[in-house]
C-alpha cells in the first residue's frame, strides 16, 4: 500500500474537519454508543440524532425493517431533547475531542429558530445540520422539505438565531425539483447543504397485509439508494458549485465515499453503514486516504466534482 | 462490546428444527453474561445488510479451546437459512457480547426459568451460572410439539424440578407454560422468576408474578438495526415509577432492547397494544427527566432480585 500522506482536512463554509467522513445523523446516536467501536476524534466529525425543543417519544414499533440492499425506519425522532444534549451529551463530546455537528428538527419555524437559539451559546457545536425532513404542523403537516418557502423561512429564521455558526440545510430527494429547494435554502442563509435524507418507502407483509412498520411509511436507506444521493448531488453541485455538500446516502465504502465526492460532495456522511459495521466510519477515512494515494491526490479538494462528462 | 471475527467450531442440531453454531471467539466469550447477546453479519456481499442477533445460549470455558459461546436458530429467513449452511471451519463476523443480561440473586434463591420454543435460548447459560453460585433453579419449558422443545435433555439435568408443555400434548402436560406457572411456583417456593420466549407469553408470565408480588426479569426480542445503542429502533414501553402528582402516562418511557434490555423488569413493561395504545401520540412530548431509562435510580436493584434497566 503506498505511504505517501494525503492531507485529509476539509473545510466545509468554516466547518474545519480532520477528515471528510462524518457519521449521519441518527446513525450513531450521540457518540457514545458509537464509541466502543471508534475513537471520535479519528473521523471528521460527529452529526448526533436530530434533537428538538422537547424530548419526542417517537413512533410505536415496528420502526424498521429490512428491504433489499437497504432499510426503512419511521422512528419518529426519539430524542432527549437539546437541554439534555446540551447538558449531557455535548460536554462528553468535547471532552472526547470530537468535531460536532448538531442536527435539530421541529414542527414549525418557532421551534427550529428556539432549538438553534439554546444553541448558540453552547461551547463546541462545529456546525448545525438542519433537519427540514419534518411534518410542518402549519402547513397541514407537509414537510417543510417539499417547499422552498417553508425551507427559507426554516433555514432564514435558524441562520438569524446562530449568524457565527455554519449551518447545513438537509434536503429530502422526494421533490420535484431539488435545485429549486436547494436555491432557496442557499438565498436564506444556509452555508451549506446536506444531500440526501432517506427517501420515502413502505413495505408490506402479505399474509398479515399489515405494513411492516407502524408507522406505514418510512425512510428508505442503505446501499439501494446511493445512486439517488450521487445523482442529486451532481444535480445541485453543477447548479451552486460554490454551496458545499456533506454528501450521505448508501456510503458503504470509501469508493462509495469517493463516488459521492465526484459527484460534487466536499465531505460524505455514513449512515446506515454504521449498522452493518460500527467501524466503517474509520475504514473509510484509511481507503481515502489510500485511495488519494494511489492516484497522487494531494487534496481532497481535488476530488470534489471532478466526474469526467466527457472526453 | 466489541467487534471480533469467530471461526465455527461445531455445527449441531437439537431435535429436528433447531440449528446450533459453536464459535470461537475469546474476545466476547469472555466478556458474555447470561441475557446477553451477539449481532453476527451476513456475507458481505449480501443484499441482506443487516446484523442478526442472537442470545448467547451456552458459554463453554472448559478444555483446550479459548472461551466458545454456542447460539442456537430455527430457520425464520434468508439469514438463518445462511447461518444454517455454514460448517466448522467458517468464519464469521460478531458484535458483542450486547445488553443488559440478567441480574443474579444476591442471596441463595429459588429460581423458576420459563421459555418458550427457541426463545428459551438465553436460559441455559442463565441456568449453569445461578447453579454455579448456588442458586436452586427449576424450569418450565414449553412449546408447539414435543420437536420444538428446546434440549429438554438438559433442561432435566439442570433443574431440581422441570415441567414441559406442549400445545399439542404430544410431550409433558397439554397447554402452555403459563397454565401450569403458579403451581409450579407454589410448589418450588419460587423466589424470582426468569423468562424468555413470545411476547404474549412474557405478558402473562409477568402478569402472573406481579399478582403474585414475585420479581420477574423477561429477556425480549425487538427488530434490531444497530444493535448497540445507537438507532432507537428496538425501544420498548416501559413503566418506571410515578412522581407525586404525576400523569401515570408519563411515566411511561421507550426503552432500547439492545442496551437498556433485553432484560427487563417483567413488571415494569407496558404488555398490552404493543406500544401503540400505551405511548399513543408520536412525539409526545416528555419531560427531559422522565424519558431517560438509566436515570431513574433503578439501575442499582431496590431489592435482592430487582432487575435491571427500568
Ligand atoms: C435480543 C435478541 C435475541 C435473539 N435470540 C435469538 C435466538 O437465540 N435464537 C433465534 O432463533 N432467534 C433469536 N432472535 C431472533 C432472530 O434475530 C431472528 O430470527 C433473525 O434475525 C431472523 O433473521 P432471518 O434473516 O432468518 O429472517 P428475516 O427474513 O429477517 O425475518 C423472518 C422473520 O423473523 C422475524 N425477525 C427478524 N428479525 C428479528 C429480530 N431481531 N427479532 C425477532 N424476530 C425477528 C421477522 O419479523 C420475520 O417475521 C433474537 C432476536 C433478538 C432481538
Ligand atoms: C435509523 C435511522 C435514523 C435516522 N435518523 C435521522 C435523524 O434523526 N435526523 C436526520 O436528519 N436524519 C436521520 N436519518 C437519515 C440519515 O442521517 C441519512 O441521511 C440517511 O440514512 C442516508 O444515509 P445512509 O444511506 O448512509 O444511511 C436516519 C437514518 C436512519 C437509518
Ligand atoms: S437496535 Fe439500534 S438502538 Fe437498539
Amino acid at each position: 500500500m503506498p505511504r505517501t500522506k494525503a492531507d485529509l482536512t476539509t473545510n466545509l463554509a468554516g466547518l474545519e474537519l480532520r477528515n471528510p467522513v462524518l457519521v449521519a445523523s441518527g446513525t450513531f446516536g450521540a457518540g457514545r454508543e458509537g464509541s466502543n467501536f471508534i475513537h471520535l476524534n479519528d473521523i471528521g466529525g460527529v452529526i448526533v440524532k436530530s434533537m428538538t425543543l422537547t424530548a419526542w417519544r417517537g413512533k410505536p414499533t415496528p420502526r424498521v425493517c429490512e428491504t433489499p440492499s437497504g432499510m426503512l425506519n419511521a422512528i419518529g425522532i426519539q430524542n432527549k431533547g437539546v437541554d439534555h444534549f446540551i447538558t449531557e451529551d455535548l460536554p462528553w463530546l468535547v471532552k472526547k475531542n470530537a468535531t460536532v455537528v448538531a442536527s435539530i428538527a421541529g414542527n414549525t419555524v418557532e421551534e427550529f429558530v428556539k432549538v438553534a437559539d439554546k444553541l448558540r451559546t453552547a461551547s463546541g457545536v462545529a456546525a448545525v445540520e438542519i433537519n427540514i425532513s419534518c411534518p410542518n404542523l402549519e402547513d397541514r403537516n407537509n414537510m417543510f422539505a417539499h417547499s422552498p418557502e417553508a425551507t427559507a423561512a426554516v433555514i432564514g429564521g435558524v441562520k438569524k438565531a446562530i449568524p457565527r455558526i455554519p449551518v447545513f440545510a438537509k434536503l429530502s430527494p422526494n421533490v420535484t425539483s431539488l435545485s429549486e429547494i436547494a436555491s432557496a435554502a442557499a438565498e436564506a442563509g444556509a452555508d451549506g447543504l446536506s444531500l440526501i435524507n432517506t427517501l420515502m418507502g413502505m413495505s408490506i407483509d402479505v399474509e398479515s397485509r399489515r405494513p411492516k412498520l407502524a408507522g406505514t411509511y418510512g425512510g428508505l436507506s442503505g446501499p439501494a439508494i446511493r445512486p439517488v444521493a450521487v445523482q442529486a448531488i451532481h444535480e445541485v453541485h453543477a447548479a451552486f458549485p460554490h454551496v458545499p455538500i456533506i454528501g450521505q446516502g448508501g456510503v458503504m465504502s470509501a469508493l462509495d465515499a469517493i463516488e459521492l465526492m465526484l459527484a460534487g460532495a466536499s465531505a460524505v456522511a455514513v449512515g446506515t453503514a454504521n449498522f452493518v459495521d460500527p467501524t466503517a466510519s474509520v475504514k473509510i477515512v484509511a481507503g481515502i486516504a489510500e485511495y488519494m494515494a494511489r492516484h497522487g491526490i494531494a487534496s481532497t479538494a481535488e476530488i470534489v466534482g471532478a466526474v469526467k462528462l466527457e472526453g | 462490546m466489541l467487534m471480533a471475527s469467530g471461526e465455527i467450531l461445531t455445527h449441531k442440531k437439537y431435535g429436528e428444527a433447531y440449528h446450533s453454531l459453536t464459535i470461537v471467539s475469546p474476545e466476547i466469550g469472555e466478556q458474555a453474561r447470561p441475557g446477553q447477546f451477539v449481532s453476527i453479519r451476513l456475507r458481505e456481499d449480501s443484499a441482506q445488510i443487516l446484523r442478526r442477533p442472537f442470545s448467547v445460549y451456552r458459554m463453554h470455558k472448559q478444555g483446550g479451546w479459548a472461551s466458545t459461546i454456542e447460539i442456537v436458530f430455527d430457520i425464520r429467513g434468508a439469514g438463518t437459512r445462511y447461518l444454517s449452511q455454514l460448517r466448522a471451519h467458517s468464519t464469521i463476523d460478531i458484535v458483542g457480547p450486547n445488553g443488559r443480561g440478567f441480574v443474579m440473586p444476591k442471596r441463595r434463591a429459588h429460581c423458576l426459568l420459563v421459555g418458550g420454543g427457541i426463545g428459551a435460548a438465553p436460559l441455559f447459560f442463565l441456568a449453569d451460572e445461578l447453579r454455579n453460585e448456588g442458586h436452586r433453579v427449576d424450569f418450565i419449558m414449553g412449546a408447539r410439539n414435543s420437536g420444538l422443545l428446546l434440549n429438554p435433555i438438559d433442561v432435566r439435568r439442570l433443574a431440581s424440578v422441570y415441567r414441559m408443555t406442549t400445545e399439542d400434548g404430544s410431550q409433558g402436560d397439554r397447554g402452555r407454560v403459563t397454565d401450569v406457572l403458579a403451581e409450579t411456583m407454589e410448589r418450588c417456593g419460587t423466589e424470582v422468576v426468569y423468562a424468555c420466549g413470545p411476547h404474549p407469553m412474557l405478558a402473562t408470565v409477568s402478569e402472573i408474578c406481579t399478582e403474585r408480588e414475585t420479581p420477574v426479569q423477561v429477556a425480549v426480542e425487538e427488530l434490531m438495526a444497530c444493535g448497540y445503542g445507537a438507532c432507537m429502533s428496538c425501544v420498548v414501553p416501559v413503566r418506571r415509577p410515578v412522581k407525586r402528582g404525576e400523569d401515570p402516562e408519563d411515566a411511561v418511557v421507550y426503552a432500547r432492547a439492545c442496551t437498556d434490555g433485553p432484560v427487563f423488569n417483567g413488571a415494569s413493561v407496558v404488555w398490552h397494544g404493543s406500544g401503540t395504545d400505551a405511548v399513543a401520540t408520536d412525539q409526545k412530548e416528555l419531560t427531559p427527566a422522565n424519558v431517560a431509562v438509566r436515570d431513574t435510580g433503578l439501575d442499582e436493584p431496590e431489592d435482592e432480585h430487582a432487575p435491571p434497566g427500568n
